[in-house]
């Protein structure tokens, strides 16, 4: 081992202490007389101070010595921790960081040597010192050197504890106590496993040996017996040596407990093994296809099992990289602390469901979105301690972390139990910074008021403090979350507190996509930005598609949706264009980008399909419609599509993001009286009339060859899904019966086109209702109604500024007499079932 | 004796060049490739090598050359650069050859704009001139970006 990967290694194990150093040194300060604790952070410096005198760092060991003297204090019970103390200490945890960055970087622990630093754990040495001030009143602390006695130091514990005398102390080398006294590692070595000296607790525990015999042999111990413990009971007959092994032997195995069974792996190998695993699954696809169609038992049943062999290594593969979102939320304590001690607060953190687990590349992500919430909740939502005592709420505040998995999502919840936010005051403000208008102001419903503060430069803070309240933190959490695949959203109830719920897909690696082609390529399109799919036929390009001044756009539902054509953003080949492929129709993908929607049109819409995304090199980075590759099914390489990249090229978002701003205030104005809404089926009917029924009542929209249609009596059927489906002609039911006519009942003309049918369910019946043709879906208030003019329908209302006919579906079907007269129709379908 | 190293040869519009054997991976026949638009003009497109995503750098581009003519299959010849794989699509593939360190010289101070960064010098071998390439410039791309826009 080379020198450098010594110091590497020293690395990574010291970064790793020193947040363990960060928990322990928070978690220490509630609860100060925590002695494992005291002693796990006592080790901790003592390693860095050895490990670093020993590769010749110098500074950085004389930072980690004036550390240690403070610990020895406490640890010996001169001192008690109190907050001063608690900054001080992670003082040193930060200038011993910032030095293993130096040594990172250059090779060398850097030019400063933390001299003020120093001065002060030293001064803080002094009880008096440090113990003046915010100080919770403790006990004076004992000047004597040596520990005293506790009053109950006859119980087994506080024996155990005395068991690591402070100095001289011996290191007690492993291995089974009645080991012949051969040469013996001596030294003021104090870092003990903190199990090791506990064997005379576990003695007395098991009733082995006598309280009294255990305090005398320390006593011993402490005058100068070198021998260990175990020795100098056996040797005075107190205990038996077959117990003495025993117990050293549960401690050797306690000891393993400790430390998991874990391996160090290189992140690049669990990316290659990822890698081969999705080639692995290619393959293994090629061979199902290929065993699909040759008729041979043996290489189906070989290639079943190799099928749930890779499905299984996928998986295996998959959780390697998954990692608890504790790995990051254990840095949270010291955030909390640092940030309510800045502000003067006291706030407890708490934490549920740290060992949800997620992909690293997720974890690594949210890392500084989640870190900016916190420190937010704590300086913005959490209230002084005054003030929450006069709010009748406990002095500390309380912020709670949860995390669980949800329908394939992982959801982040931070809630405090703070002042909430105000609704009338975050109206104000947006007024104020006129991000929205009065009028849209009055129809914000409260959840939308609150998502307001996600805007860029939006701040409710009254003053600006260094950790939040410059508005520009949440627009960066709501962005960095969104890059990701996530949504945040905030809730509050005024007074009593704030949620933030961050959801996240679980892995980056594997997302559902929608496949489109294009010039001949395909090109994948994640689902998290896909709105919709509108398809535009030949005859209905010409009216689908306006222009505004050269601009294409398509009015969905009654909005302007600004068109961006792939091939012309890729420049792609203009051979290639869509309308001369597609027979003239015209596919639309509605994508949102960064609140503005767009449609962009594609040349075919393929597939949606689940794909590994594998990054772009260096050689590409700069290409921003993309953001990244994958493998199709086929082995040939597709680019996933970065759905922002694109718009930012197609000018559909800009840097200012006022369009978008107005046009979200709008349409979350409108949103606020989405109760009072319903969502129709618009089509016409006989005679060219606008009719709708509510889109809650169709099941499918079905398209049937007039050749299907077969007749039951006057009666036109199709046979649909096994069962026979009746179809209802509007022009029947709706006619006076007196205008019947006899050609009404005939069978469809043979070679006209084929019949729009829109399949609805009514009483557990499916029945098709045959119409012109289909116009649209909208969505509606339809308030303005008037009394039927006619049987079967249930009223007139306006619907997209036209007059409509709803229809009223079980007088339909009473009027097509399929209600009362059809059982042997019924029947039929059950047998066919 | 001098030291002796081994390179990888191809040509490229005639020309004979060479990379160190030992930054070559593999040397592969033309794959289907997955073009990129919008990307510089010297990346021809993605290879799946094997389930890895592979970059093709067009050399010829890349080299300031004549485009290569219609209807000649390129070679991929797999480098590792410290990006990761990327594939050099070059004519046709050479011989693996010896060659002497005292056999090398740097380019003539003739040879002038971006080439020469990527040419560290020639290699004399008995009947001609070997290129010697620097596999890191000829992959990496921050040269070419300006051009990209331009090159389409």
């Amino acid at each position: 081992m080379s020198d450098s990967d010594i110091v590497q290694d020293f690395l990574v194990e010291s970064y790793e202490n020193l947040d363990r150093l960060d928990r322990d040194l928070v978690g220490l300060e509630k609860n100060p007389h925590d002695g494992e604790a005291l002693a796990g952070v006592f080790r901790t410096i003592h390693t860095i101070k050895g490990t670093c005198g020993f590769l010749g760092f110098n500074k950085l060991e004389k930072v980690a010595h004036v550390g240690e003297n403070l610990l020895t204090r406490l640890r010996d019970g001169q001192l008690t921790l109190n907050p001063e103390l608690t900054t001080a200490l992670l003082g040193m945890v930060d200038a011993v960081r910032q030095m293993l960055k130096e040594i990172q970087a250059t090779g060398q622990d850097g030019e400063v040597d933390y001299p003020e630093l120093r001065a002060n754990l030293t001064r803080l040495q002094t009880p008096a010192a440090a113990n003046a001030g915010l100080a919770p009143p403790s006990p004076p602390a004992p000047v004597d050197p040596k520990p005293l006695p506790t009053p109950e130091a006859a119980s087994p514990e506080s024996a155990v504890a005395r068991e690591t005398p402070p100095v001289p102390a011996e290191a007690a080398p492993p291995g089974p106590v009645e080991a012949p006294a051969g040469p013996r590692e001596k030294g003021g070595d104090s870092n003990r496993k903190p199990a090791r000296g506990k064997i005379g607790g576990v003695l007395v525990e098991r009733g082995q040996v006598q309280t009294s015999d255990l305090a005398q042999a320390l006593e011993k111990q402490e005058h100068g017996d070198r021998r260990r413990l175990g020795e100098i009971l056996v040797a005075s007959g107190s205990a038996k040596p077959e117990d003495v092994t025993a117990a050293a032997q549960l401690l050797e195995s306690k000891l393993h407990d400790v430390a998991p069974e874990t391996i160090r792996v290189g992140v690049d190998v669990l990316d290659k093994l990822m890698t081969l695993v999705g080639e692995l699954v290619l393959a293994r696809n090629q061979l199902l296809q290929i065993s699909n169609t040759v008729e041979d038992a043996s290489l189906q049943a070989v290639s079943q099992r190799m099928n749930l062999i890779a499905t299984e290594l996928q998986e295996g593969v998959m959780k390697t990289r998954m990692q608890p979102i504790g790995n990051i939320w254990s840095q949270f304590p010291r955030t909390v602390r640092d940030v309510a001690l800045g502000c003067g607060k006291e706030v407890g953190i708490e934490m549920e469901g740290k060992e949800t687990e997620l992909d690293k590349t997720i974890i690594e992500a949210i890392k500084d979105p989640l870190t900016h919430l916190v420190r937010n909740s704590v300086d913005h939502g959490i209230e002084l301690p005054d003030d929450r005592v006069k709010a009748g709420k406990a002095r500390a505040g309380r912020l709670i972390l949860r995390a669980f998995h949800e329908g394939g999502q992982v959801n982040i919840e931070i809630t405090d139990d703070g002042a909430g936010l105000n609704v009338e005051r975050l109206r104000k403000k947006a007024l104020e910074r006129a991000v929205i208008t009065a009028e849209q102001a009055a129809r914000m419903t409260e959840r939308e008021i609150f998502n307001l503060i996600f805007l860029p430069g939006f701040s409710t803070a009254e003053k600006v403090t260094n950790v939040s309240g410059r508005g520009v933190g949440m627009d960066v959490v709501k962005t960095n979350v969104e890059k990701i695949g996530g949504t945040v959203d905030v809730q509050s109830t005024l007074g009593r507190g704030t949620t933030v719920r961050v959801k996240i897909p679980l892995t980056l690696a594997i997302i559902p996509a929608l496949v489109v082609t294009c010039g001949g390529d395909r090109y994948a399109i994640p689902q998290v930005s896909l709105l919709e799919l509108v398809r535009l036929e030949a005859d209905e390009v010409a009216k689908g598609i306006e222009l505004v001044h050269g601009a294409p756009v398509h009015r969905l539902r009654g909005r302007l949706l600004p068109l961006v054509y792939l091939n012309q953003e890729l420049n792609l080949a203009a051979d290639t264009r869509s309308a001369a492929e597609n027979d003239g129709s015209v596919n639309i993908v509605v994508l949102q980008a960064d609140e503005r929607q767009f449609g962009l049109v594609v040349d075919h819409i393929n597939d949606t399909e689940e794909i590994v995304v594998k990054p772009l090199r260096k050689q590409l980075k700069t290409v921003k419609t993309f953001a990244g590759s994958s493998i199709m099914g086929d082995g040939k390489v597709a680019l996933i599509l970065d759905v922002l990249g694109l718009a930012q090229r197609a000018s559909v978002v800009t840097e200012t993001r006022d369009r978008a701003l107005v046009e979200k205030a709008t349409a979350s104005g409108a949103a606020a009286h989405d109760e009072e809404k319903q969502t129709f089926l618009l089509f016409a009917g006989p005679g060219d009339s606008r009719m709708a029924i509510p889109l809650s009542t169709l099941a499918r929209l079905e398209e049937f060859p007039v050749a299907q249609v077969e007749m039951s009596g006057s009666q036109w059927v199709t046979q649909y899904r096994g069962q026979i489906l009746p179809l209802i002609r509007l022009e029947v039911v709706l006619e006076e019966r007196r205008h019947k006519l006899r050609a009404l009942q005939a069978p469809p003309t043979a070679g006209s086109g084929p019949i729009q049918v829109l399949v609805l369910a009514h009483e557990g019946r499916s029945f098709g209702l045959v119409v012109d043709r289909i116009l649209d879906i909208v969505e509606d208030k339809a308030d303005v109604k008037t009394a039927a003019t006619r049987a079967s329908v249930l009223y007139s209302v306006v619907i997209g500024d036209r007059v409509t006919e709803l229809i009223d579906i079980p007088a339909i079907l009473r009027g097509a007499d399929l209600n009362a007269k059809q059982p042997g129709l019924a029947r039929a379908a059950e047998v066919a079932n | 004796m001098a030291h002796t190293s081994q390179f990888c040869t191809f040509y490229l519009d005639k020309l004979l060049f060479g990379v160190e054997l030992k930054g070559v991976q593999e040397v592969i026949r033309s794959l289907d490739m997955t073009k990129v638009p919008l990307a510089p003009a010297v990346v021809s497109g993605l290879i799946n090598l094997r389930g890895q995503i592979v970059t093709a750098v067009d050399l010829r581009r890349r080299l300031e050359l004549a485009p290569r003519p219609a209807g000649m299959l390129a070679m991929n010849v797999v480098v590792r650069s410290e990006d990761g794989a990327v594939s050099l699509l070059v004519d046709e593939i050479g011989d693996v050859v010896e060659v002497e360190e005292d056999s090398f010289e740097p380019p003539p101070e003739t040879l002038r704009g971006s080439v020469r960064t990527m040419i560290l010098g020639v290699h004399k071998l008995n009947d001609r001139l070997m290129h010697v390439l620097d596999i890191e410039k000829a992959c990496q791309m921050t040269d070419v970006v300006e051009t990209a826009a331009a090159g389409r």
